[in-house]
């Protein structure tokens, strides 16, 4: 298990290194700059600010330095929000970002297995089409749609949730958690089930069932366990989606999380902001990637084998 | 509105009874809210009237708070509560009035002006606040390296120009000099009626030097002197948390001169990028101002007859540029043509809807005093003819126009209007493109548009911060357009002039050149949209769309009910 992690971590090198160089010559190569404003920039300050930033320097060089800063953890200074580092400003939004997310995931996972179990229960009966039916419609229906229609019952309506905010007034983190995690649920809830079906079919748990054991021990002894590889695999992916797109989220509840940072930085073309970010994100999505992997051949004896196999 | 715990038991409640799927469900929300709530329940409007505190929607996160490097609204917002210039203005005429400076002289022939800067006035340190800080931190605004943007706005005094462009090299011939601790004297080049207008810009605006120096060089950009608990200022507040794209608070500073006039204890800045939430926001009372107004919300407030609701025209006008150097707009008659076949009448009734004016000229009407000459209307039967002497009867052969506006939707609307417009009383072609924000920047400052969108906000309340966009070759002129007599009034024969009216006259002559040759369409005059809260008062709206926060106070108990549509 070692040697696989760290042969995938490996991989990762390069990947970044792929990464690092399109994103770097794709946001320098879009037209317009970072101090492009509506008022005309005088010829003296745009020397002024191109010589603080590096950007008087070739192409080449610029790169370089980059990638020599990354290398040492060093994202650079942000264009646009003078004085503070990318570094500091992955800090300020990554804790919010990761609340965000990680709540989101529960009502994914809550909400998720729990209808894809039920669904895998009976299937084709009303106790599946009515949980699926609704999963279908929570993948269908777009974040900045059941937003503001969460926001609009629960928030101006019903006066019972803040409209807007992260931990400033109680109750503010229900409504973005709950916009954020529904597409998941349903997800979840359709992989789930699948998976559960899937191994209810197997010997093995009609050996439980003959034995005689009741069905609610060998859903959670016996099929739970193979019928959740789907879901485990897919949690990787997930929680760097969840990370990296919790944007339209954060725009709709007002939230300090990074997904704002990432596409006002791309608006303003803060090139140091918009590389900071794609490196972080990047690295985030292959630690996930691995780590839910990991989980998988943990849970899996099939693939345990074969990983020892290939040793 | 409350919050209480009772509230969310029964909600679980009932969710529970509906199916066991989803009462798993709820148990999650259950664990949500056990993770979240705490502390009290009472909205943002009614503990802010409690407590002073005004919430105050800000439109976006600052990019620096440094007033030599910022160049925003929402920047200016904060820095105008924390900092303050040697003089401030009415908050309802915008005339100068005394703030740092008690009071002022100014010679005969109007270039000396000598400040006497108040004893009492301090930096929020306690150290005293003297003149020597306006020559440092003008000759600190005058650096090249810093990369201030607003470094014109010093200009008109004597010899600022040549230092900043290195013609000059003693900032000792700069017209700035301390004659004692407290009295100031300032020389200009030419007189400058609007100079005392300038001071109240944030880029004239005094700063800290031990804070500035103990963070790094005073031309560095991007130090860490503005943060909270480095800051220093002079203003009514002072800054005492800043968390990025949440909020940024300032609290009634102790130390300020006129504090027993600052009727407010605390201001919340709120990033609110997003028009629709904030809108949101407001409607369940977590800001007490709002920064815009969704535009298809207006009408909803308008026809409740929200006492919330606050349009005022603001000091901007939205016009079209034309690339004079396209062949077939070369033509005076055509550009004349497209002028006088946009219904700015029905544009503004019908389409953007906010309280804006139609705009005849490139100068808002009424800014000090000034009334812009009116060389055209709307004449389709005219434009029809001006075309046909151009060559074009009917439209025939005239090759078509593109429009290019930045991606928007409001843009969009109005550059759809306009094309039909066209189409319709001048049967000519028009494309529509669209460019994100920067792509359409370099586009235009290239000139490779034909038509171009375009809107200018004035920083001071004059016709000259809006005629000398189009001097020759100037970095906001992109027209092609060049006239040297037109410069030479601008430049030399307005600022000569003794009084008021003949300024004004001048003025007047240049924009009817301008008019006349038509490398722009005005098309409106900009309004200012907010919400406000009616607890909010001394809330006067201004052409310059800036608050007085220290005169704001707070009133919960006035009698106007809200009528807002949920």
């Amino acid at each position: 298990m070692f040697k696989f992690a760290l042969g995938r971590l490996m991989q990762a090198v390069p990947v970044l290194l792929v990464v690092i160089t399109v994103t770097f010559f794709l946001v320098h190569s879009a037209p317009g700059g970072p101090f492009d404003a509506d008022k005309a920039v005088p010829p003296e300050v745009l020397k002024a600010l191109e010589a603080q930033y590096n950007l008087d320097q070739p192409m080449w060089k610029q790169y370089l330095s980059y990638l020599g800063d990354v290398v040492q953890g060093d994202l650079g200074p942000s264009f646009k929000y003078s004085g503070r580092t990318v570094n500091e400003l992955i800090g300020a939004g990554l804790p919010t970002t990761a609340e965000l997310a990680f709540y989101a995931m529960l009502v994914a996972l809550g909400v998720g297995i729990t209808a894809g179990i039920t669904a895998s229960m009976r299937p084709n009966t009303m106790q599946d089409y009515i949980p699926m039916s609704a999963a279908m419609i929570g993948i269908c229906m777009p974040s900045f749609l059941l937003g503001p229609l969460l926001v609009l019952i629960f928030g101006i309506h019903l006066e019972w949730l803040p409209v807007s905010g992260w931990g400033d007034i109680p109750g503010d983190k229900i409504l973005p958690s709950i916009t954020l995690g529904t597409a998941y649920a349903a997800y979840i809830a359709r992989l789930s089930r699948g998976g559960m079906l899937e191994v209810l079919s197997q010997d093995y748990i009609r050996t439980a069932r003959a034995k005689g054991l009741s069905e609610p021990i060998v859903i959670a002894k016996h099929a739970l366990r193979g019928g959740l590889i789907p879901v485990v695999s897919f949690l990787g992916p997930a929680f760097a989606g969840l990370l990296g797109g919790s944007f339209v989220v954060e725009t709709i509840f007002q939230i300090p999380g990074l997904g704002r940072f990432y596409v006002q930085a791309a608006f303003n073309r803060d090139y140091t902001l918009i590389l900071g970010m794609t490196v972080f994100f990047s690295t985030l999505i292959i630690i996930f990637n691995l780590l839910s992997d990991m989980l998988a051949i943990w849970l899996n004896p099939k693939l345990r084998q074969e990983i020892r196999g290939s040793n | 509105m409350r919050y209480s715990h009772n509230v969310y038991l029964r909600f679980s409640d009932s969710i529970t009874l509906a199916s066991s799927a989803i009462s798993k469900g709820a148990a999650l929300l259950g664990i949500l809210v056990v993770l979240t709530s705490c502390g009290t329940s009472e909205n943002n409007v009614s503990s802010g009237n409690r407590t002073g505190t005004l919430h105050w929607g800000n439109g976006t996160e600052p990019q620096s708070l440094d007033p030599q490097i910022a160049t925003g609204v929402p920047e200016h917002h904060i820095i105008t509560s924390v900092m303050e210039g040697l003089v401030g203005k009415d908050r309802k005429t915008l005339m100068p009035i005394p703030a740092v400076a008690e009071s002022w002289e100014v010679s005969d022939d109007l270039k000396v002006y000598t400040f006497h800067i108040r004893k009492n006035a301090l930096w929020s340190n306690g150290d005293p606040h003297t003149a020597n800080d306006y020559v440092w931190s003008w000759w600190r605004a005058l650096q090249p390296a810093l990369g201030n943007l607003y470094a014109y706005m010093l200009f008109p005094i004597k010899n600022a120009q040549q230092y900043y462009e290195g013609e000059i090299e003693s900032f000792d011939e700069v017209g700035v000099k301390a004659l004692d601790d407290y009295t100031l004297q300032i020389t200009l080049g030419n007189p400058t009626p609007y100079f005392l207008q300038l001071l109240d810009h944030y880029s004239l605006f005094p700063v800290h030097q031990a804070t500035i120096e103990k963070f790094g060089a005073a031309d560095e950009r991007g130090t860490r002197w503005t943060y909270e608990g480095n800051l220093i200022g002079n203003g009514p507040f002072l800054l005492v948390d800043w968390k990025i794209n949440r909020r940024i608070v300032v609290e009634k500073n102790p130390l300020y001169w006129d504090m027993e006039n600052v009727k407010l204890n605390r201001i919340v800045f709120y990033p609110t990028e997003n028009a629709t939430t904030e809108e949101r926001m407001f409607r369940a009372g977590q800001l007490h101002v709002t920064n815009d107004i969704p535009a298809d919300k207006i009408e909803v407030y308008r026809s409740n007859k929200s006492p919330a609701l606050h349009l005022a025209p603001y000091l901007g006008v939205y016009f079209y540029r034309v690339n004079i150097n396209t062949p077939h707009l070369s033509d005076r008659r055509v550009r004349r043509a497209l002028a006088m076949t946009i219904d700015r009448e029905s544009l503004t009734r019908n389409i953007v809807k906010a309280g804006e004016t139609p705009a005849y000229a490139i100068t808002p009407p009424g800014t000090i005093s000034y009334q812009p000459p009116q060389e055209f209307r709307f004449d389709p039967e005219a434009a029809r003819q001006l075309l046909a002497d151009a060559g074009y009867p009917n439209g025939e052969n005239f090759p078509s126009i593109e429009i290019l506006y930045n991606t928007n939707e409001a843009h969009k609307k109005i550059a759809v209007a306009i094309q039909q417009m066209w189409k319709k009383h001048l049967n000519i072609d028009i494309q529509l493109l669209n460019q994100e924000w920067k792509v359409y920047l370099a586009s235009e400052s290239a000139g490779q548009y034909q038509v171009s969108r375009a809107g200018w906000i004035g920083d001071y309340v004059d016709p000259n911060n809006f005629l000398d966009m189009f001097l020759c070759g100037g970095g906001n002129n992109r027209t092609g357009w060049c006239n040297e007599e037109y410069d030479r009034l601008i430049l030399e024969v307005a600022p000569a002039m003794k009084s008021h009216e003949e300024r004004l006259a001048i003025f007047s002559k240049a924009e009817k050149m301008l008019l006349d040759a038509m490398p722009v369409l005005p098309i409106y005059i900009y309004a200012s949209k907010r919400l406000i809260d009616p607890s909010v008062k001394n809330y006067d709206s201004n052409l310059l769309d800036q608050a007085s926060y220290k005169d704001i106070y707070l009133d919960g108990e006035s009698p106007v009910t809200m009528q807002v549509d949920k």
